[in-house]
């Protein structure tokens, strides 16, 4: 590595712009931060000799120097930005509504959107975030995140390390803020000093050169926001791996107790109650409200539940043995934890049916005299019934939820949200049975022949919650990462890293200044420093350059 | 209880008024020459004057909170105002910072125009579905307001530099643009205007129409120039539509949000039109002499200065309690909802915003253009959002 020697007497590493002691600029590396063109030096990392300006021959180099830049992590966050924004214009795949035609992405998005729908679908943008070309997005800001600040950190921590108090001139009269005083008495350097420690300034005088420093630790801000957000991002790698992350969703009808999937067999939960509660129509503070929403605002959706555990999980092939660990209410926003399971409220099912009981009566009875009876749970219907007064019925088909579909009946889901059967009944002491197609509002009889009939008599219903169940160890991985993070953004914006160097030039005193944000209040602190004195205020030398 | 309310109300309206007088005399201290800005008599009733109008506004939040059980963030009405009084407390914060009477002249009329805007929504104390019963829902909201607020400071500083800035003896892009910005914030005072107008007249027309496969009725209170697909008005006296709108824009209400923004445009319009007349000059050009005596430099470190306070804030609001409350209430912290992806979008928008700062050229009038591009992401997710991309946060 070729060192270089400064005037002053320090060391440099290759590739440094201003020598880390006395700031005086090192010629022939200028143009790396621009300084050749400007009056004003940049002042961005102390002209500290970052890897990615000094070294670019090896592929390492230049990628390293790629991921290092600045302008590449801005582009890489447009390019995300803009992706993102694509991401809403259309809903994402989880996000089609459940009364869509259909909820395939290969139908709904032409469906509804027609032919930019077709394209949106087409490009793969229902499902942007999972794609693997936005994962990559992200994770290139994660490369560029680690790179950039590896590059910058070290160099600047070392020179603010190894700054002197003396500066050479060039540094100090290329600051923004300067200022140069013929005449002195060391009594008002004396005085300036005092008022910039009173300030909260930490002073250093090395042989009447001198340095008041503030605020530097909000330098390693943005380090440590960075740090934060990798973090975040290694989290959500986490997710990933099945040990850390558990999601699982589980529809339980009231009364039922089942066991509750991933948990290995391990947990029941049994639902004793749903409730959907509505706010009342009448509430005075309300109403208006309520009304024109058209009524029905829920105000309460809610499972009473007992969560048992199983104390035989772990003996193959045992009957379970529970032990009843909880007893409480889940609700929307007020989840069940237990064990490092967590249940939330997610979704619900009013008035699927139980049970349905029936009789069978003459086609011809006006009056509808009972000749048999019988029931069907709708959770677990049997294939056949034998009947008190000699009547068989088998269960020939069963739609739990009828459709009449395509010219065909079918059943639209698993759940008995609209039961309809085909019976085939056969009378006492006969193998020839007689077909009949039931349901809610519905009785054919397909020959027109039959010469007995079926009726509903009762029915009974429940409610079904759909609860999900989670196991996340990857949460505290996240908030780690969110409180560095805003460690680190508050270290970095709340406060300012604030240099004044006031040193001795002949009898006179030249005063400069520089601060990584809020020139306004630097300045201030100066005019407060000086006042009285009969030092020159520093001359912003920006704004005389506009 | 129905006092409770009516005094919240009239608070809300002590305050709107209030912040009208006080930028009058934030603008009078552009005639204080000479004497500088702390001193200037104007420029101390001007924030008095807001001050006061602070306090009125939370005495509306609180009164209205206590009267209806929850705090006063959960529908449009409530949310805008309340990100309205967010940018009276940003700019205050930033007055007593800088002791800058202009911001004022500007930040508090864009202050007005918002809450004006929010005053057009349903103003019913609404109650709350499940999903919204949280208290991290309140921090989440009023967390986000008040970053947002902060953040739109920028806005005010930047469109100031813009409007000293461009050079306006002559046409170019640069002032069509400013023409355009302007124009927008004017096209809010439209929807403002015409909303008022036609609610003084109890302006009804009801409409019903088919979405997939249910029937459902929508009331408009402007005049019907957009119908709903398919819609069939009900109202006997009214106006029937000039056309009905396309298909494609799904769901409930959508040919009355439709019916709203071709309102506003007209009504916006035809505003920025009249001002053009009487002024007979682009609407920057007549702004600039406000702008005589401020520095650009000053401008621009606070147009950087609110960003940076107000990124941390947004950060923390925006994504850190909307993540802890989605985590709570729908059982995952992040879901890509469009509502969550446009505060990622606003997020990265002023990250990048900060790390362009970094190098030299991207200050002062570049910087002013980001800061007003950033207002708008803002805005976009407030309204557009809200209104077209119905996610989960089921506003208004
Ligand atoms: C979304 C992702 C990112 C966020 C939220 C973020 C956040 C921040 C913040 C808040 C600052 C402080 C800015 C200021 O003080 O004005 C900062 C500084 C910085 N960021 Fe990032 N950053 C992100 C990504 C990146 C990437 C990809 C790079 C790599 C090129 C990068 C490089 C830097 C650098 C070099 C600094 C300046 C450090 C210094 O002043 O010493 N950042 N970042």
């Amino acid at each position: 590595m070729k060192k270089i020697k400064c005037e002053c007497g320090h060391v440099n590493p290759e590739g440094t712009v201003l020598c880390e002691a006395c700031g005086k600029p090192i010629e022939g590396n200028q143009h790396i931060d621009g300084n050749d063109k400007k009056k004003l030096l940049n002042m961005r990392y102390d002209g500290s000799a970052r890897r990615s300006q000094t070294y670019n021959k090896s592929i390492i180099d230049k990628t390293w120097n790629f991921f290092s830049s600045v302008k590449v992590g801005v582009w890489l966050i447009v390019i995300t930005l803009i992706a993102s924004a694509v991401g809403t214009i259309f809903p994402q795949q989880q996000y089609i509504p459940s009364d869509a035609i259909s909820r395939d992405p290969a139908i709904f998005y032409e469906d509804r959107y027609g032919i930019l729908g077709k394209i949106y679908y087409q490009l793969g943008f229902h499902d942007l975030f999972g794609s693997w070309w936005y994962m990559l997005l992200v994770a290139m800001i994660g490369v560029s995140l680690v790179i950039c600040s590896i590059d910058r950190f070290v160099p600047l921590y070392k020179a603010l390390k190894i700054q002197k108090a003396k500066r050479h001139e060039t540094f100090l009269n290329r600051q923004r803020l300067f200022s140069e005083t013929e005449q002195v008495s060391p009594e008002d350097i004396e005085k300036v000093k005092n008022r910039l420690k009173k300030q909260r300034y930490n002073v250093r005088d090395e042989d009447g050169y001198i340095l008041a420093e503030k605020g530097r630790f909000s330098r390693w801000g943005p380090y440590v926001n960075h740090i934060g957000l990798i973090i975040i991002l290694l989290a959500a790698l986490l997710r990933f791996t099945p040990i850390l992350f558990m999601d699982e969703y589980v529809w339980v009808r009231e009364g039922e107790q089942i066991v509750i999937p991933g948990t290995h067999g391990e947990y029941y939960i049994e639902n004793k109650k749903f409730t959907l509660e509505t706010y009342d129509a009448d509430d005075e503070k309300f109403k208006a409200a309520i009304e024109k929403q058209g009524g029905m605002i829920p105000s309460n959706f809610q499972t009473d539940a007992i969560i048992y555990k199983d104390n035989n999980a772990d003996v193959p092939g045992a009957e379970p043995d529970l032990e009843k660990i909880i007893e409480s209410d889940i609700r929307m926003n007020q989840p069940l934890k237990f064990d490092g399971y967590t249940l939330y409220q997610a979704g619900y099912q009013e008035n699927e049916f139980t049970s349905m009981s029936f009789i069978i009566h003459e086609t011809d009875d006006a009056d509808e005299q009972k000749l048999d009876e019988f029931s069907i749970s709708l959770t677990e219907p049997k294939a056949e019934y034998e009947l008190e007064n000699g009547f068989r019925v088998k269960v020939e088909e069963y739609f739990p939820d009828y459709v009449f579909q395509d010219g065909e009946p079918a059943s639209q889901t698993n759940y008995p949200r609209n039961p309809a059967f085909v019976l085939l009944i056969y009378p006492p002491e006969s193998d020839t049975p007689e077909v009949s197609f039931i349901g809610i509002g519905k009785n054919i009889d397909a020959t027109g022949e039959n010469k007995y009939k079926v009726s509903i008599q009762d029915f009974s219903m429940h409610n079904v919650s759909g609860l999900t169940v989670k196991r996340d160890y990857t949460l505290p991985f996240f908030i780690f990462g969110a409180a560095i993070f805003m460690i680190g953004v508050i270290q970095g914006m709340y406060w300012q890293h604030r240099r004044i160097w006031v040193n001795p030039k002949g009898d006179g005193l030249l005063v400069a200044a520089h601060t990584n944000k809020n020139w306004f209040g630097v300045k201030k602190d100066i005019e407060k420093a000086i006042e009285g004195t009969n030092i020159n205020m520093v001359v912003d030398q920006q704004e005389l350059e506009e | 209880m129905g006092d409770l309310l009516g005094l919240s109300s009239t608070m809300l309206y002590v305050a709107f008024v209030l912040y009208i007088i006080a930028t009058a005399f934030f603008g009078a201290t552009i005639k204080d020459k000479g004497k500088g800005n702390k001193k200037s008599l104007s420029g101390k009733i001007g924030i008095t004057l807001t001050l006061i109008g602070f306090l009125a506004q939370i005495v509306y939040f609180i009164t209205r909170w206590i009267a209806s059980g929850h705090a006063p963030v959960s529908n449009m009405f409530e949310f805008m105002t309340f990100f309205g009084m967010a940018m009276v407390l940003a700019f205050i914060v930033l007055y007593f910072i800088y002791r800058l009477s202009i911001i004022g002249l500007f930040a508090l009329p864009v202050a007005i125009i918002v809450i004006a805007y929010a005053s057009m929504f349903p103003r019913e104390i609404s109650p709350l579905v499940p999903s919204l019963q949280s208290h991290w829902l309140y921090i989440h909201v009023t967390t986000v307001a008040l970053g947002e607020g902060l953040l739109a400071i920028s806005f005010v500083t930047g469109l100031a530099y813009l409007i000293k800035k461009i050079d306006q003896t002559v046409r170019s892009k640069r002032t069509t643009w400013l023409e355009i910005v302007l124009y927008s914030l004017i096209l809010f005072v439209g929807f403002s205007v015409i909303s008022v107008t036609f609610s003084i007249m109890n302006y009804e027309a009801t409409f019903e129409y088919p979405v997939d496969n249910k029937t459902l009725t929508s009331t408009y209170t402007l005049p019907p120039i957009a119908g709903p697909t398919d819609g069939e008005l009900l109202t006997s006296d009214a106006m029937t539509p000039l056309f009905e709108a396309p298909a494609w824009m799904h769901g409930a209400d959508a040919g009355k949000k439709l019916n709203t923004i071709i309102w506003s445009f007209i009504t916006g319009s035809i505003i920025y039109l009249l001002l053009r007349l009487i002024l007979r000059k682009r609407l920057g050009a007549a702004l600039q002499p406000l702008l005589k005596r401020s520095k650009l430099d000053l401008l621009d470190e606070i147009t950087y200065r609110s960003v940076a306070i107000g990124f941390p804030v947004f950060t923390l609001g925006g994504l850190i309690f909307a993540a802890i409350w989605a985590q709570i209430a729908w059982d995952r912290f992040w879901g890509w909802d469009p509502k969550e992806v446009w505060a990622l979008v606003t997020w990265f928008f002023y990250a990048a915003f900060l790390h362009l700062r970094l190098s030299r050229g991207w200050h002062g009038e570049k910087s002013a253009w980001l800061a007003v591009g950033g207002f708008a992401i803002i805005m976009f997710n407030l309204i557009a959002v809200n209104l077209i991309l119905a996610g989960l946060h089921s506003y208004a």
